[in-house]
């Protein structure tokens, strides 16, 4: 061993940093990236502020809780960016073709998975983090005033968001960029199923149970409780809590598959389309 | 049981669907030289360095790297070795010198700014060490993935055709570079290449492939005159040209 290097670890926090530290430098020379952190995330949020606004004097509903629209836009923006945050953080290193490089270094595949875990986490915070504090002024509605079930939703909804991530990322490593459509749209088909802006009790009863397999629908649901009626729903979390570490452990492992499929179909080296 | 080779490959083999990009091939290289693999296109060069580097699981077959198992011991041994290849790249956004802070602290080097200040100094990069990489010529861009490759001062550096496309002074340069290099620090260099040339004045041995199989190897030297040839060059071609199996 040459006095350069200090001895190999089996899990070094230096290397989860050296990979944060590769996508900070890139959002710090990207000023588009970093706008569009936060740009669509606004937008939205000012979307269904305006319709809120309109809402809350012509409908019953959203007039017994003003914030119960831009609550769910918000926190469903969690769920959307820490998403596509994994996603898109792995799939620079396949726009770059630096994955050949990063996988002869002794970075190990879970080291890189907490690296993208961290970094969605930074850009979900950017992003929707920057539209809450814009609905503010724009709304006069603070999301903050939630307190502590804020963070429960919001580490529910993050964890909830890694699983599918890393799932998508998984995809993408194996089939290629071909399947980078992948990650704008899969998420989606999980909106109409969490109860997003209306109640679970809405969906067709055969529909509802696999509703309930959602850690979001437990979510949303106990976001409702709370805006309605001032209650938290400690049995609502606690079920997405346990749900989501399943979704975790399914989705680490199904991203550890595809990176033993793609050791064995040679991928890493000719990633692209 | 200690090993007298730096790399030893048994029965190696590498099957896609029913094509054998590697079939069955044995090699060993000695510490403290450079040697070669040389093959066509398809003939199993870059399939090889990348299951040595654990890029690519193989089908059957063994590797051993200082003596231990490269499947188990895959990221004890890279700490070792580095790799570079003109088929991979590094981020283009990020500077030489945040692209080589990156990797210093993946191979957790000790003084990272001492080791890249050095790194530049050696291959000319102090001028753009701030420069994005993406805005470097080829030949700037070939001393950028050296220096990332020798950052860890590795035993082992594999190298896929380290001079392709390069114009024929950065190319010599980076010849001369890496037998310094290969001199001065000890270090086993096993390359990939298509410069015959470059493979004659670098390296000691070279092992010759042709549709995944080994079919000859020895100095380039003695294969020159196993084969009554003027240069490497004629020995590629003829190997190449001969009907399948057939060998000198």
């Amino acid at each position: 061993m040459n006095g350069i290097i200090q001895p190999d670890v089996p899990f070094s926090p230096r290397r989860i940093g050296a990979m944060v530290l590769r996508h900070i430098y890139l959002l710090r020379a990207s000023w588009p990236r970093v706008l569009e952190l936060i740009y669509w995330p606004t937008v939205q949020m000012v979307l269904w502020g305006f319709i809120t606004v309109f809402l809350a004097q012509n409908s019953s509903y959203i007039a017994q809780a003003t914030g119960v629209l831009l609550s769910a836009v918000l926190l469903w923006d969690v769920l959307f960016r820490g998403q596509i945050g994994i996603a898109l953080v792995f799939m620079e290193e396949m726009y770059s073709r630096n994955l050949g490089h990063l996988f002869v270094s002794p970075l190990r595949p879970y080291e890189m998975v907490c690296s993208l875990l961290l970094m969605s986490l930074l850009r979900t915070l950017i992003g929707v983090g920057g539209a809450a504090l814009v609905a503010i002024p724009f709304f006069d509605y603070n999301i903050f005033e939630l307190g502590l079930p804020l963070i429960a939703f919001f580490l529910n909804l993050i964890v909830m968001s890694w699983a599918i991530g890393l799932l998508v990322a998984g995809i993408v490593m194996r089939y290629g960029l071909g399947a980078e459509s992948i990650a704008w749209v899969a998420i989606f088909a999980l909106q109409p199923l969490s109860g997003v802006y209306y109640p679970i009790s809405v969906l067709p009863g055969w529909l509802q149970p696999v509703a309930w397999a959602l850690p979001s629908s437990h979510v949303f649901e106990g976001l409702r409780e709370l805006l309605f009626h001032q209650t938290v729903n400690a049995t609502l979390l606690l079920n997405a809590a346990w749900i989501n570490v399943i979704y975790l452990i399914g989705g680490i492992a199904i991203f550890l598959g595809f990176f033993h499929a793609a050791r064995q179909k040679g991928l890493l080296l000719h990633v692209g389309e | 049981m200690a090993s007298d080779h730096v790399i030893e490959v048994s029965g190696l083999t590498k099957i896609f669907g029913s094509l054998a990009a590697v079939d069955g091939i044995d090699f060993a290289v000695r510490p403290g030289v450079t040697s070669a693999l040389l093959g066509g296109n398809g003939a199993g060069k870059t399939t090889t360095i990348a299951m040595l580097l654990g890029l690519l699981l193989p089908t059957s077959g063994s590797i051993r790297i200082f003596g231990e198992d490269m499947l188990r011991q895959r990221y004890k041994l890279l700490h070792r070795m580095n790799f570079s290849s003109p088929y991979v790249d590094l981020p283009h956004r990020l500077t030489v010198r945040q692209n080589l802070s990156v990797y210093s602290h993946l191979y957790r080097l000790r003084d990272v700014p001492r080791r890249i200040r050095q790194l530049a100094s050696e291959l000319d990069l102090a001028a753009v060490l701030d420069r994005p990489y993406g805005k470097l010529s080829a030949g700037q861009k070939t001393r950028v993935a050296l220096a990332k490759s020798l950052l860890n001062a590795p035993e082992l550096l594999l190298l896929d055709e380290p001079t392709a496309s390069l114009d024929p002074d950065t190319a010599d340069y980076v010849r001369g570079y890496l037998e310094n290099y290969q001199r001065t620090s000890g270090a086993t260099i096993l390359l990939a290449s298509h410069n015959m040339a470059e493979v004659e004045r670098l390296c000691s041995d070279v092992v010759m492939l042709k549709r995944g199989k080994v079919v000859d190897s020895g100095a380039p030297d003695a294969l020159i005159a196993r084969y009554g040839l003027k240069n490497l060059e004629e020995v590629f071609i003829d190997i190449a040209r001969r009907p399948h199996e057939a060998t000198a």
